[in-house]
């Protein structure tokens, strides 16, 4: 088993037994639940935006080449830069640099997912430069310093009396409040110091559009706006999967990603930038670079199965409806995209033999697939998954060993009947001596949470060769 | 509209919750079906397909499709097991022989509440039951295959019985198969929940369409000592009520009306 699978059994075991960590998610995924029913009532059709938003997706990514290039042909004609990183590694050694080129000893952040994914902040911090992030909970998960609990909310996993003792411990011994409204505002003036004095803003992109040349954002706070208009340089660090053909395609994306992130028919604030500060134009930066980042993303769009995992626009609906999410929280996967669209995409992006775990960890009840708003199969790719894991060898012998033997029975009628009547008198006589949940228990995982399975002395087929087929109402 | 089905009782049904498929028999021939049971059938193949071993599970599926193929109408008393049929065979059977057939079986297989409400156009199927109930949805049933409404179409015409709605009714009740073992602390924990949201309602029993799920569910909920006891559908539905006792001459009357078995039977 590999190591993040031993740490994910075991943070998992302790999570889901912590009753505090169940209620605060629970609360927070009820009115999340409440919010996000109500803002699909507000879309007449949702299905048929689901379906628009799908199709606007398939087309970008199944012609990722041309508008990509479209996007970064529109951007350079502006004054931009657009840099291809095909890893992590090249991307975090672009930001570094130019920031060290041009003299930048302070970042501010927006919330963005692909710098915690290629570990930007780190790099930037190597080379000695100080990082804030600005988005509200982002900004408490870095004072925690603990990467982010949810790819939208990032700080859901805290209630207000956690966030008022931090902000005292890190920021002013004199905080006596818990209020969300007055912690906010020690929040904010702390960040309106960061924000003047940063050189340089790094957000990341909801989406990149391809024929206009923009990229697209959408946030709640006013961070995203003051971190790309204020300081000198503005960098977006974005996966190449987040580009969209037309302008007009926002029209359904931006509502529906709304209404599936968080229940809002439109978030507070929605941003286009196309580059930077023109002749004549009050603000904005005076350079504006764009890093698209591979990452392993053209492999997964090698995989026709799989393709259209890139369709994710990061909402976050699989997360808040999984009831393992909702279980483990999102720590516990390890991984920078917890939850179900995590589960499909690490062992794509990190390794599937490292990662294969978190395709097992489902229950397949499809929740995920249901609410996605770009419509992914969810449930079904991590069953593919299980399938490559199988295939590169990633699973357990002992486990192998077992199917083969289960196959062999399961083709044989009579040693399936033999089998199920020897394993039920061998349990039986295993809980007559006391024994079930031992070691000598071969149902021991499963008796050890639950009261032992029901042993029937008769299966079905001996109940219907004796007296069902004959007359199904005296077999009581 | 066929007359006669062959019934396909899953493997954990038929080693573990025999009554469950006694009580499908039931509730069939009450509606005037005759019922028929390959008996050289074993399993769909979903333990194996689900883990990832399709190359284990494509032999069974072969088999069942050859065991299935000359059947009317396939009657299944769980939605899990009719989904592996409906939803994934014809994938997991691509470059099979058999993919014909099985695609074939498609549309012929059915989760017994399912075949009742949709084939039969039965709803009320002349069953009492007393209790005060609470209706699990399970998933496979619900998003494989959309039946959302079938199985209360059913419970309400049932004499008696009293449906109490229990919050976060389609929330997975965390069996999954070899999830319920690989990660047995997240299953039990997602049990844990259920049994909670169904204790709440107050019921005496928790149903569902899915005999694994309450399976688990039992199985959690006796770990808690919990009043309320797990039933499948079918056995509700197999609790006869008085006119059709007398219509058909019942000779063993029920004079308790507590059921005789549910989930919690016991060695």
């Amino acid at each position: 088993m590999s190591t993040a699978a031993q740490r994910f059994l075991h943070d998992a075991a302790e999570k889901s037994a912590d009753l505090m960590h169940r209620e605060i998610i629970r609360r927070g995924m009820d009115s999340y639940d409440a919010a996000h029913l109500k803002g699909r009532a507000r879309i007449k059709d949702w299905e048929a935006a689901r379906q628009k938003c799908q199709e606007i997706k398939r087309e970008a990514v199944n012609h990722l080449d041309r508008y990509l290039l479209q996007f970064e042909e529109k951007v350079t004609a502006r004054g931009g830069h657009v840099f291809w990183a095909a890893n992590g590694e090249e991307a975090c050694a672009y930001v570094t640099n130019l920031a060290t080129r041009l003299g930048v000893r302070t970042v501010v952040k927006s919330k963005s997912m692909v710098t915690e994914e290629i570990h930007l902040t780190p790099a930037l911090e190597k080379a000695g430069i100080k990082v804030w992030e600005t988005d509200l909970g982002e900004f408490i998960v870095q004072l925690r310093e603990e990467p982010p609990y949810h790819i939208v909310t990032p700080a859901m996993h805290l209630n207000r009396g956690q966030i008022a003792k931090l902000f005292r411990e890190k920021l002013d011994p004199a905080i006596t409040t818990d209020d969300p409204v007055e912690l906010m505002a020690v929040a904010r003036r702390k960040l309106r110091e960061a924000f003047f004095a940063a050189e340089m803003g790094i957000s990341g992109a909801n989406f990149l559009v391809a024929d206009a040349g923009v990229i697209a954002i959408s946030t709640n706070e006013g961070n995203g706006r003051l971190c790309t208009s204020v300081p000198r340089i503005h960098v977006v660090v974005t996966g190449i999967e987040k580009v969209i053909p037309r302008l007009e395609d926002l029209a359904v994306l931006w509502p529906v990603l709304a209404t599936s992130g968080t229940g809002q028919g439109i978030t507070t604030y929605g941003t286009l930038i196309g580059g930077p500060r023109r002749r004549g134009e009050a603000d904005g930066p005076e350079e504006f670079h764009v890093v698209l980042v591979d990452n392993g993303r053209s492999q997964l769009l090698a995989d026709a199965e799989q393709r259209e995992v890139l369709h994710c626009i990061r909402c976050g609906a699989c997360l808040n409806i999984c009831p393992v999410f909702r279980h483990v929280g999102g720590h516990t996967y390890g991984t920078t995209y917890p939850g179900p669209i995590g589960s499909v995409l690490t062992p794509h992006l990190n390794g599937i033999k490292e990662f294969q775990h978190l395709s097992y960890a489902s229950s397949l009840c499809g929740a995920c697939t249901s609410v996605c708003p770009v419509k992914i199969d969810l449930h079904h790719h991590l069953l593919q998954n299980r399938r490559n894991a199988v295939s590169a060898g990633a699973n357990k012998p002992s486990e192998r060993w077992m199917f083969r033997a289960w196959r062999y029975a399961m083709l044989r009628p009579q040693s399936y009947e033999l089998g199920g009547w020897a394993m039920r008198k061998a349990l039986r006589l295993i809980y007559r001596l006391g024994l079930a949940g031992s070691a000598f228990d071969p149902m021991q995982v499963w008796n050890c949470y639950r009261a032992p399975v029901p042993l029937p002395v008769e299966s079905f087929r001996a109940q219907w060769r004796k007296s069902v087929r004959s007359n199904g109402d005296s077999a009581t | 509209m066929p007359r006669h089905v062959s019934l396909f009782i899953p493997c954990f049904v038929d080693q573990l919750l025999p009554q469950v498929a006694v009580d499908t028999v039931k509730v069939l021939r009450r509606v005037g079906y005759e019922v028929d049971y390959p008996e050289d059938q074993t399993c769909c193949g979903q333990p194996a397909f689900n883990t990832g071993y399709w190359n284990e599970a494509r032999p069974c599926a072969e088999h069942f499709v050859r065991v299935f193929k000359n059947a009317e109408a396939v009657v299944c008393p769980s939605g899990s097991c009719a989904t592996m049929v409906r939803a994934f065979y014809p994938e997991l059977l691509t470059a099979s022989s058999c993919r014909a057939d099985a695609i074939a079986l498609v549309s012929r297989i059915f989760e017994l509440s399912e075949f009742l409400v949709n084939v039969a156009a039965v709803t009320q199927v002349g069953a009492r039951f007393p209790h005060t109930v609470t209706y699990h949805a399970s998933c496979h049933g619900l998003r494989e295959l959309g039946l959302r409404d079938e199985p209360l179409q059913l419970l309400r015409q049932v004499e008696g019985l009293k449906l109490i709605e229990m919050v976060r009714f389609d929330e997975c009740c965390g069996f999954g198969g070899t999830f319920a073992t690989k990660f047995a602390e997240i299953s039990a924990a997602m049990g844990d929940s259920k049994a909670e949201c169904a204790a709440a309602t107050g019921a005496e029993f928790v149903t569902a369409i899915d005999p694994s799920c309450l399976l688990h569910l039992q199985g959690i909920l006796g770990k808690r000592q919990a009043r309320t006891q797990t039933i499948h559908i079918a056995s509700i539905l197999a609790q006869q009520s008085v006119a059709q006792q007398s219509k058909t001459q019942a000779g063993s009357e029920q004079k308790n009306s507590r059921p005789q078995k549910t989930l919690q039977e016991r060695p």
